[in-house]
Parts: C-alpha cells; structure tokens; sequence
C-alpha cells in the first residue's frame, strides 16, 4: 500500500533508508534513529510505512517512540538547541543557560518557536562533562558556557538567513 | 581480504614506523604532530586544527611531518591538546591560529612555543607530558593506544600488537585456556558491579544452546562518565578484539554492540573499525584460515537511561522499548532472543588482549588483593585537571583528586568526592585516604557504580 501523505521526495527518503535493512523486527530502533535524523521528528507516513515494512503494529511502534528519549512526534526547529542537564552540566549551572534560552526564545522545552527556526530540549549526558556546562545547536557542542556565550551563538544563529 | 602472513608483515612494517609514537628516544628525522580527537577536543575545535595543520604542510611543501588524529590523551580541561612525537612536546589549549606558529617555530626552526606550554598543578611549565604531574601516578593499559594511534586506521592498530591476542587464542589455546586466563586475572566487570569475568564467560560457555551471543555494553547512561566512549572513540579494535576472543571461547559467532546515540563520534569510529575489520577479513568466516567464524553489528539506543541495564539493553537491541527482565534466568542462560548471551562492558573487554598477552599473572600483579588491574575513571566537578584517568586498583582517593587532578581549584577546600554516580555516594574528606576498588567503597557507604569522581569544594 502507497502512503498517501502526498509528499512523495519524503517518502522516497524514506524507502532509501529502509532499503539499508533487512525486515527484521529488531531493526526497529535503528530505522526510527535514522527517520528523526533525516526529518527532526518521526512523521505519521513515516510510522505507516515502517509498521508495513517491519510487519509490527502501529501501536507498538508508537510505544518505542514514545519511550525512547531521542524520538519526538512533532517537528524540531530548523535549529535545535540542545541544553546538557547532566549532573556534571547541572552542577556547573546548565539550569540558568536553559532559563535564560527560553526566555530569549520565548518557548519551554520540547517546543518550536512559530517560525519553525528554533526549538530547545533538555538533554541527557553528552559526555563533553571536561568542557561542562555545555549545549549544543544542531549537534556542534559549546562549551564552558555562560547565559552570555549563548546569548551570542543564538544572535548568531537568528541572523543567519534561511 | 588479508592472510595471516600479510598482517602479520603490516604489523612489522608499521611498527617500525610508529616508533617514535612511543619511543621518545626514536632516531629520526620525521615528526607526528598528534591531534587529540576526543569528545571534550573535538568539542573545542580540534577538527579544525587538524586541517588547518595540514594544509599549511601541504602549502609549505613540509617532508616527513604527519598529522595524526588520535583519542583522547585524558587531560581534556588543557584540551585542544597537541603533542609533538618524538620529542613529546605538548601544548595546551592550542587554537586554529596557533597551528603556523607550532609549524613554523617548532617543525621548521626546531625551537619550543613557550607560550603554548602548560602550566602544571604547582605553577611549573611543562614541556614534556610525561613531566606532567597529571600523567605521574597513571598506570595505563585499558587506554594503552588512546592517544598514540589514529583510531580510524586498522593498520595502527595492527602495528602495537593489535589482533595478535586473538591469533594467539585461535592457534594456541583451548576455549577453556582462555577462560581460565581471564578467572586467574582477576579481572572484574567493570560496569560497575565487580562480577568476576571470567566466572561469566564460564557459564556462558556452559549454558546450553545452538546460537550464543556476545554483547558489548557501551550504554554508558550515566552523567559524568565518559571512559567508555573514549575507549571507543580512542582504540575500537581493541573491543572488537575481545568480543571475538570472547566468541571463541564461549562459542559465540555473533556479536553486538550497544552505543548510545548520543556518542556519534564512537558510533562512527567503531562502525569504521568494523568495515576495516571486515576488509582485511579479521571480521567475517573461516577467520585467519580457522574454522572460526565471527560478525559484529552496531546496535544504537535512542536516549533511555535504563538500557544501561543488561537485560533492557537485550530488550532494545531486540527493538522493543528497553523494560527490564525478570532475573533470573539471567543473561547467561537466556539473553538475547532467548539464548545464552554473554554482555561486558567497553572498559572490561579493553583489558582482555593486555591479559592474553601479558598473561593472567602480570595482571593480577597489579591493584589490590581482591580487585585486581587498573580502573579507568572520569574525573569532574570541582577540581584542576578534569579528564580522563587511569590508575591501578587501590590507588588513595586522595592520590587521584590532588596529585593527579591538582585539588579544588584557587585553592579551595576539598568538600567531598561523589563516586559511582547518582546511585554512588559522597566521600567526606577524612576519607581521602581510602584505597579505591570495589570492596572499600562499598565500606564506607559509595561503589564502583559508573565510574566516575565528581570533586566538591
């Protein structure tokens, strides 16, 4: 069965990363890591056509993403900045870097700002604990930072153009 | 695909040429200039030194310099670090814009850039790492190659004995003379709880049925600690290694490994690892001609602290939401899909080739009475020389914060140290004293647990 999303370039990136896996069921985890990279979020279709793919229920697939911390079922910003609330992040102040995010963004974790440029999460431990407190926009990790280094990097990242 | 002669040839050929990666005495005229291309480095640019490095070599036409990415050398609050082999000369906190000074002063007119040397935990400049008062007290064997080889070149590997413990335990020992080796060691898991090893692998290689499997966990969940990922990011074909050493003998001829997803620079270089693995046919069937046969697979998790926990690690690799089992039975008897499964940790199966090798007395020389060899830990929070340290079992609490970590920073008082993580406990200073290893933390109220000291002061 076609997915009737309409928007078949997604769906073609789609079946380019299923056909990397066999139909086995324990591939699962490694397909939904690779959807939320490639879209920033599991879209619906997505979930349609896995559940075809690996021959599990919809439900089920919802389960796993819904208890996996990584996999999110609505949109991240185009760029999503990523606040480490380790305990070696948390000791060293991450909490006032995340305050001082959603105030300048005006949105709470795990939202989008409206025009789709910038979503915040609270992450777990990156492992960069030497560089602590640290955060990360779209994956490249700041460190040692302070409520006025981010101020920075997202003034930054607010003129770039899209 | 390689025979045993060609890498047995790769690894006389590179190993004469790496030699003044270790031999700081090395007659030579050539230089490795070594980048560290750690998490904490490559999160302070280092990627960009490295290219900047390279390109003015290239530009100013430079002989015999080569630039080397390599793991984590373990001082990451000096980091972006570069070290100059032979000579050893290492510089701290190095910049993009630093990269023509070091290439110019030091490659070109043979002198030191003073103002790159570090200073050590009292006040002196440091030209040398082994000078360095960080490195004095470490003992390394799990981290042997981090920070000497490229990790991302099977060849280095190769060349400091690499794959040379697993064509010792193909052609010269049983599967049980293995697992006796790994008992005798003394070697204990180092995930954090201590289970003796060897006794694993035993009764894996006892328990009954037609498939086994051999697990790698490198689901290292816990905030604060980061020795696995460096031991991934710094030497993957060590772990690699050892689960075939492990496959060999409990009779496993599959293998997976558990990463994080948040790691993807381990995740790539142990994918790298394999693919090189499986090139030279180390990784694959009939291996090194014997009727041995072994493949190994990336499992990634996706951000839930508990698969750290074996059996929901199991769950998830199976691609179900990571909900513990009920043990028992455990592992052992009924792993993944049902059969018996074997699952270490990256740092235990980082000392399996040294054990091999060296042999099970020479390890069980080192540490305590009852824990023996050296424990990786991550060192963080309030002190001077946060990073990565590894130091034999029974090492003082108070050797490893102040003598290797340099003490709270301006001179403040040690408050307490946490170990084990969140599960662990806070350690008072009036233990400071206290030999580290799995039995006297568990005395005084702390453990092992993940592996990491967070300073308070």
């Amino acid at each position: 069965m076609a997915c009737k999303c309409g928007d078949n370039g997604k769906s073609k990136e789609l079946k380019e990363i299923l056909t990397k896996y066999t139909n086995d069921k324990s591939n699962l985890i490694q397909i939904l890591n690779e959807v939320q990279e490639k879209y920033g979020y599991i879209p619906e279709f997505a979930q349609k056509e896995i559940s075809e793919y690996l021959n599990i229920p919809m439900a089920e697939i919802y389960g796993v993403i819904t208890f996996y911390a990584r996999f999110t079922l609505k949109p991240k910003g185009k760029y999503n900045v990523a606040v480490c609330l380790g305990t070696a992040c948390f000791v060293k102040g991450s909490e006032k870097i995340l305050e001082r995010l959603k105030q300048k963004l005006g949105i709470d974790v795990g939202e989008t700002t409206s025009d789709g440029k910038f979503s915040i999460e609270a992450t777990r431990c990156i492992g960069a604990c030497g560089l602590a407190p640290v955060f990360t926009v779209n994956g490249e990790v700041y460190g040692k930072a302070t409520p006025e280094l981010l101020d920075k990097v997202i003034d930054e990242y607010m003129k770039k153009e899209d | 695909m390689k025979t045993l002669e060609e890498i047995r040839k790769i690894r006389e050929e590179k190993r004469k040429e790496l030699d003044l990666r270790v031999n700081l005495k090395a007659n030579t005229r050539e230089k490795h200039i070594l980048v560290c291309h750690g998490t904490g480095c490559t999160s302070s640019k280092s990627p960009k030194i490295i290219e900047k490095f390279r390109k003015i070599i290239e530009e100013k036409n430079i002989q015999n310099v080569r630039v080397v990415q390599t793991g984590c050398f373990g001082l990451c609050a000096k980091g972006p670090i570069v070290i100059i082999r032979p000579e050893d000369t290492f510089y701290a906190m190095v910049k993009p814009e630093d990269c023509e000074e070091i290439i110019n002063t030091h490659i070109l007119e043979g002198k030191i850039v003073e103002r790159l040397l570090c200073k050590d935990i009292d006040n002196s400049v440091v030209q040398r790492l082994d000078e360095l008062n960080f490195y004095k007290k470490q003992k390394r064997i799990a981290l042997k190659n981090c920070g000497i080889i490229d990790p991302e070149n099977i060849d280095e590997y190769i060349a400091f004995d690499g794959y040379k413990a697993l064509e010792k335990v193909l052609f010269e020992m049983t599967p049980d003379e293995v697992i006796n080796e790994v008992t005798e060691s003394g070697l204990r898991g180092r995930g954090g709880a201590g289970f003796p090893t060897g006794k694993k692998w035993y009764f894996t290689k006892i328990a009954e049925g037609d498939q086994k499997y051999v697990v790698c966990n490198a689901d290292e969940g816990d905030p604060g600690a980061f020795m696995d990922r460096s031991i991934l990011e710094g030497d993957p074909h060590c772990v690699i290694e050892a689960m075939m050493i492990a496959g060999y003998s409990i009779g496993a001829n599959k293998g997976y490994i558990y990463v994080r997803a948040e790691y993807p620079i381990a995740v790539h270089r142990f994918q790298t690892a394999i693919n090189q693995a499986k090139e030279y046919g180390i990784l694959g069937k009939k291996i090194f001609g014997t009727d041995f046969d072994f493949d190994l697979e990336v499992r990634l998790g996706a951000g839930a602290f508990v698969c750290g926990e074996e059996t929901a690690l199991l769950e998830s690799i199976e691609g179900r939401s990571g909900r513990p089992r009920i043990k028992p039975p455990f592992p052992a008897n009924v792993g993944l899909w049902g059969k018996p499964t074997l699952i270490n940790n990256v740092e235990t199966y980082a000392n399996i080739t040294k054990i091999i090798l060296n042999g099970a007395k020479w390890y069980s020389s080192i540490g305590t009475e009852k824990s023996k060899g050296t424990k990786v830990f991550a060192l963080g929070g309030n002190v001077v020389n946060v990073g990565l340290v590894e130091v034999p079992m029974g090492t003082t609490l108070r050797e490893i914060v102040f003598d290797i970590g340099g003490g709270i920073p301006d001179g403040h008082e040690f408050k307490a140290a946490q170990t084990g993580g969140p599960s662990g406990g806070c350690i008072p200073a009036e233990h400071l004293d206290t030999p580290i290893d799995y039995e006297s933390l568990a005395q005084i109220g702390s453990m092992m647990g993940s592996r990491w000291i967070n300073c308070n002061g």
